[in-house]
């Protein structure tokens, strides 16, 4: 049983990466099309996540379809002990996709071996968000106008961070330059930097979160430093501030400069951040409703 | 009269030798290739002198061929073993096991929040890496080392 699914970033080929960029274009352009009249979305959030959620029922709605599902695995029959072999396989009678998000690492690639409707992978644990991936490199091609030959610095937990990883293994296709810019207990894993070197993608490392770095960024990807990723809380409360965004930091960047953030943000991007034309992570979220109805629409071979 | 510190088992008519097991490893060979279901004769050696490893185990099997993706499912646990093909007492073919590209089962995923450790299901691996040994998980995509890698 192999439907067309969206599993893992790694499972698109530059064109496919690039042509989903394409038609995510064409939805900015007119996000109101019938397109999925008739059609039925499933969305299996075995656990909960409100945002992810609300942007794939938003992009299924756009398109005049219609969406069943649960928001939370307690109101699932997951709780009465049913495998995610059956649950699928029971949904998949219902709907022409299924767009899951669970708590289990692997869990959308076994869910796309045991059904034949196309499967979307809205996050497996810690393991892959590829529409997330899609949606950031929609908005740097955007504000960028190209995917190639940018600096772009990645800054804060880039250990456990699933989107900055996911991000490299994307812009494989189109060589950058990056800045990892971590505290060392949450640096940029060795796997990581070893397929940068593998790929021939350009990277230099520091923990120091330095104006020279803001200056010579075209795009600046923030993420959250979480205290609970740290082994000793000194060291936290010593690195805490020093990856924290304020608005005085970007005087001296380029105009071309965007902001950002997989969201949510809690404070390393100061508020005053926001009213900075650079702020670019509230339209990036955006840009995720026209990434997931290009997916949607691709899946289901309607485009 | 044959010498008695050479005592070896009965020679094999027909069938498949498979020698240089590591000896903690025998019974574990026995038990992926199933040999403790099967009806025809097995003769089994273990701790036995080998210049080549030490201690190693050796296990023949009456009227019984593997098919390569069969017996490459050892590769992970007896790598050196060799594979011996009898047919009338004599050895029609010699082959080296080798590992496989994918591996289905008999590997546990290092990732206690990967699927396979929590749904009735085979798990599967890709063979990234030959010497040092390194899987990568089909499902959580975790990478595992020699170390870290536990049979089921």
């Amino acid at each position: 049983m192999s439907a067309k699914s969206l599993v893992s970033i790694s499972d698109y080929s530059k064109e496919q990466i690039l042509r989903i960029l394409d038609l995510a274009t064409g939805f900015e352009a007119c996000p109101n099309q019938r397109i999925l009249e008739g059609k039925v979305a499933a969305t299996l959030f075995f656990e909960p996540s409100t945002r992810t959620r609300l942007s794939f029922e938003t992009a299924v709605n756009r398109l005049g379809g219609k969406v069943i599902g649960f928001s939370d695995a307690a109101t699932s029959s997951s709780t009465k002990g049913e495998t995610l072999k059956d649950t699928i396989k029971m949904v998949s009678n219902y709907a022409d996709i299924i767009i899951m998000r669970h708590y289990l690492e692997g869990a959308a690639r076994y869910a796309s071996q045991v059904t034949d409707i196309p499967i979307v992978n809205a996050g497996d644990g810690a393991n892959q968000h590829p529409s997330q991936t899609l949606l950031d490199l929609y908005s740097i091609r955007k504000t960028q106008g190209r995917l190639e030959g940018l600096n772009i610095a990645l800054v804060g937990d880039l250990k456990y961070g699933r989107t900055v990883h996911s991000l490299l293994m994307a812009m494989k296709h189109f060589p950058s330059t990056f800045y990892f810019v971590a505290p060392e207990e949450l640096a940029m894993p060795a796997e990581y930097k070893q397929f940068c070197r593998d790929n021939g993608i350009k990277w230099h490392e520091t923990s120091v979160f330095s104006q020279e770095i803001i200056n010579q960024a075209d795009i600046i990807y923030m993420t959250r430093v979480q205290k609970e990723r740290f082994t000793d809380l000194v060291e936290y409360e010593r690195v805490k501030n020093a990856f924290i965004l304020r608005n005085n930091m970007l005087d001296n960047s380029r105009d071309n400069l965007k902001i950002l953030h997989p969201l949510p943000r809690v404070n390393e991007i100061a508020q005053d951040v926001d009213d900075n034309p650079k702020a670019y992570y509230f339209q990036q979220a955006r840009n995720g409703l026209y990434v997931r109805q290009a997916i949607i629409s691709s899946l289901l071979d309607l485009v | 009269m044959a010498d008695k510190s050479e005592m070896q088992v009965k020679a094999l008519k027909n069938g498949t030798v498979i020698d240089h097991i590591p000896s903690d490893k025998l019974f574990k060979v026995v038990s992926i290739l199933k040999l403790d279901k099967i009806d025809s004769e097995v003769t089994i050696g273990n701790n036995l002198t080998s210049r080549l490893m030490g201690r190693k185990g050796i296990i023949k099997i009456a009227d019984r061929y593997f098919e390569e993706d069969e017996i490459n499912r050892i590769a992970l646990i007896a790598p050196k073993a060799k594979i011996n093909t009898i047919r009338d007492y004599e050895v029609v073919e010699k082959k080296i096991i080798e590992l496989p590209e994918e591996i289905s089962g008999l590997v546990r995923c290092v990732n206690p929040k990967c699927i396979t450790n929590n749904e009735p299901m085979e798990p599967c691996y890709r063979v990234v890496g030959r010497s040092p040994l390194t899987l990568k998980c089909c499902y959580c995509e975790h990478t595992m080392s020699q170390e870290e890698i536990k049979l089921l």
